[in-house]
């Protein structure tokens, strides 16, 4: 499965977010590749992602998309993480 | 030893001489560092290498939307300008071989040090915001280069310097991102630092009083801006339609065209020619530079992804514990509405620095004029809103976000100088500690000889001294600026405990 870590510019909170989410997959013990993007290519992205994860506020802004999206309030939480990607995909 | 030494030659110049295959060995280094599988280790330098390729093709894009904008402004104000882009810099840099090696092993050596600064004194930060370390690299190495610093000497100080604003900028704004966040363990990791913490000062000051941001509702269709790549487009837009206007105005269509090429830009009026012709032709022009900035960070995005990871994950094992410093969207979720505010606040600050930048001229201060420059005012006036408001409410955060907008300007106009020819290719460093550290350590350099670097080399010891008496004296003992703040995050954000990432 593919997921997509999206946020502004696709530099540093995406790649936190990416860095985070892979810990909680192999936690989780799921098999997944976590991409990073920004804001204007998430939309074209997502058509072949399964998951997107991003901040609320962002989630708003990217809109309807095909994949479910999963918005995370504390980017360094790890136990948020682990928690929201159990519900989602566990 | 004929062929030994064109073996040698061989390696030094076409391997070793070549920016992207350095930056994919020292991506390879760190990934082999972090312990990750061959597979992954090979895949992961490539990308990287391909990422620089990628950097490269971007900056061409932007030079080539840079030269009718440099004769735009110049024909319109009667004086050189700029807008600042840090991406567009450090790509146009890095496109010269000579400097782009030195700020590979810079960052490289650079990033290290700062796990080991880390790691003995009380400044334990892990700065994990790729890009500016990057541009910090990139900044300190052009302008050590510029002074002509022998090249060793150039990685080393620019590492030296890289390595101490990695940890001691996290350390300053500690106390008013836990006023922010409602004392989280996560820090600053920007080099807009300066910027936010002068808007946590001036919305303390002038916000006695002033409701939270967060208490108001904002328009909606002002959110589109929030995309870096359609607000870069639309203030680009503007820009080169306005100059392209007012040149026009000034001096007629036909000298305008004229200087515009003379600048060595081809078809400047389009097919149809004459004024619409031209304002059609720089509407493409502002176009490919918002496209360029875009692969830029396609390129930036591509290295970063690599040896962020494998950094974060090597720093985990040397200094467990410490706190993650973070690019500054992390401050954005804890007040959005101030993030809008600051930006637009800091736009004003902007122009008006621009205005003070134009009226100055005509005095003493030999300065080049400096346009906004969108991302740099949408991420670091963003976050100077968000400080500003944790201070001082609404008042606060549009102060705050005006006082960021005019120090980037200011700044970029002062650091230009230092960078010397490399410097004026129509944009620069836009994120204010760039600007500060860049011109004191450009002008230090300037002095002859090694005197130079020791004295870079001394200040940033002296950083470091003062940076952990600062940590000691205010962030161990919890001093928050205007009061304690409530010892739980804002409604919707979970807490997180020490160490979690």
């Amino acid at each position: 499965m593919k997921i997509l870590a999206v946020c502004g510019m696709g530099l540093g909170t995406s790649l936190i977010l990416r860095m985070n989410a892979e810990k909680a997959l192999k936690q989780l013990g799921i098999e997944a590749d976590v991409e990073v993007s920004d804001m204007g290519s998430a939309r074209a992205l997502a058509a072949t992602a399964d998951l997107i994860l991003t901040s609320d506020e962002l989630a708003e802004q990217l809109g309807p998309v095909k994949p479910k999206v999963v918005t995370i309030s504390n980017f360094i939480d790890l136990n948020e993480m682990v928690t929201k990607l159990k519900a989602a995909i566990g | 030893m004929d062929q030994l030494s064109y073996l040698v030659n061989w390696i030094a110049k076409d391997i070793f001489g070549v920016p992207a295959y350095l930056v994919g060995l020292m991506t390879l280094i760190a990934l082999i560092a972090s312990r990750k599988g061959a597979g992954d280790v090979v895949g992961g330098a490539l990308k990287a290498t391909l990422g620089f390729i990628i950097l490269g093709i971007g900056a061409g894009a932007v030079i080539g939307a840079l030269t009718p904008l440099g004769a735009l402004i110049t024909g319109s104000f009667g004086v050189a300008g700029v807008v600042p882009t840090n991406e567009a810099i450090t790509a146009i840099v890095n496109d010269i071989p000579d400097v782009a090696q030195n700020i590979a092993f810079a960052m490289f050596i650079g990033v290290v040090a700062s796990l080991v600064i880390a790691r003995l004194t009380p400044l334990r930060y892990v700065f994990l915001t790729g890009h500016h370390m990057l541009f910090m690299a990139t900044v300190l190495t052009v302008v050590l280069y510029n002074a002509h610093v022998e090249p060793v000497v150039q990685i080393l100080v620019a590492a030296f310097g890289l390595a101490t604003m990695m940890v001691i900028m996290p350390a300053f704004t500690m106390p008013w991102m836990k006023k922010v966040t409602g004392n989280q363990p996560v820090a600053m990791g920007h080099f807009g630092s300066f910027g936010y913490i002068a808007a946590g000062v001036t919305g303390q000051i002038v916000g006695r009083g002033s409701k939270s941001t967060e208490e108001m509702q904002f328009p909606q269709g002002l959110r589109f801006l929030r995309d870096p790549m359609v607000g870069t487009a639309v203030a680009m837009i503007v820009i080169y339609l306005l100059l392209a206007t007012i040149f026009t105005l000034r001096v007629g269509e036909a000298a305008a065209l004229q200087s515009v090429t003379d600048a060595g830009f081809a078809g400047v009026a389009g097919a149809a020619g004459g004024f619409l012709g031209f304002l059609s032709t720089m509407f493409n022009q502002a176009l490919i530079f918002g496209g360029g900035v875009a692969v830029i960070l396609l390129g930036v995005r591509t290295i970063l992804g690599e040896i962020v990871p494998a950094f974060a994950g090597i720093a985990e094992r040397v200094i467990p514990g410490a706190v993650p410093a973070l690019d500054c969207p992390i401050a954005f979720p804890y007040a959005p509405n101030a993030v809008l505010v600051g930006f637009l606040a800091s736009v004003v600050g902007g122009l008006v620095g621009f205005g003070v930048l134009w009226a100055g001229l005509g005095a003493a201060l030999v300065v080049p004029l400096i346009l906004p420059g969108m991302i740099p005012h949408f991420f670091t006036g963003g976050t100077a809103g968000v400080f500003g408001n944790a201070t001082g409410g609404r008042r606060g955060a549009v102060a705050g976000g005006f006082v960021n907008g005019l120090i980037i300007t200011l700044f970029a106009a002062f650091l230009i100088p230092v960078m010397g020819a490399i410097g004026f290719q129509g944009t620069t460093f836009g994120d204010a500690d760039f600007q500060w550290f860049g011109f004191i350590v450009g002008n230090i350099a300037r002095i002859e000889g090694n005197v130079a670097a020791l004295g870079i080399v001394a200040l940033c010891a002296a950083l470091l001294v003062f940076a952990s008496w600062f940590q000691k004296r205010f962030v161990d003992t919890d001093w928050v600026p205007g009061g304690k703040p409530a010892d739980t995050p804002p409604a919707g954000i979970e807490p997180v405990a020490h160490g979690a990432i």
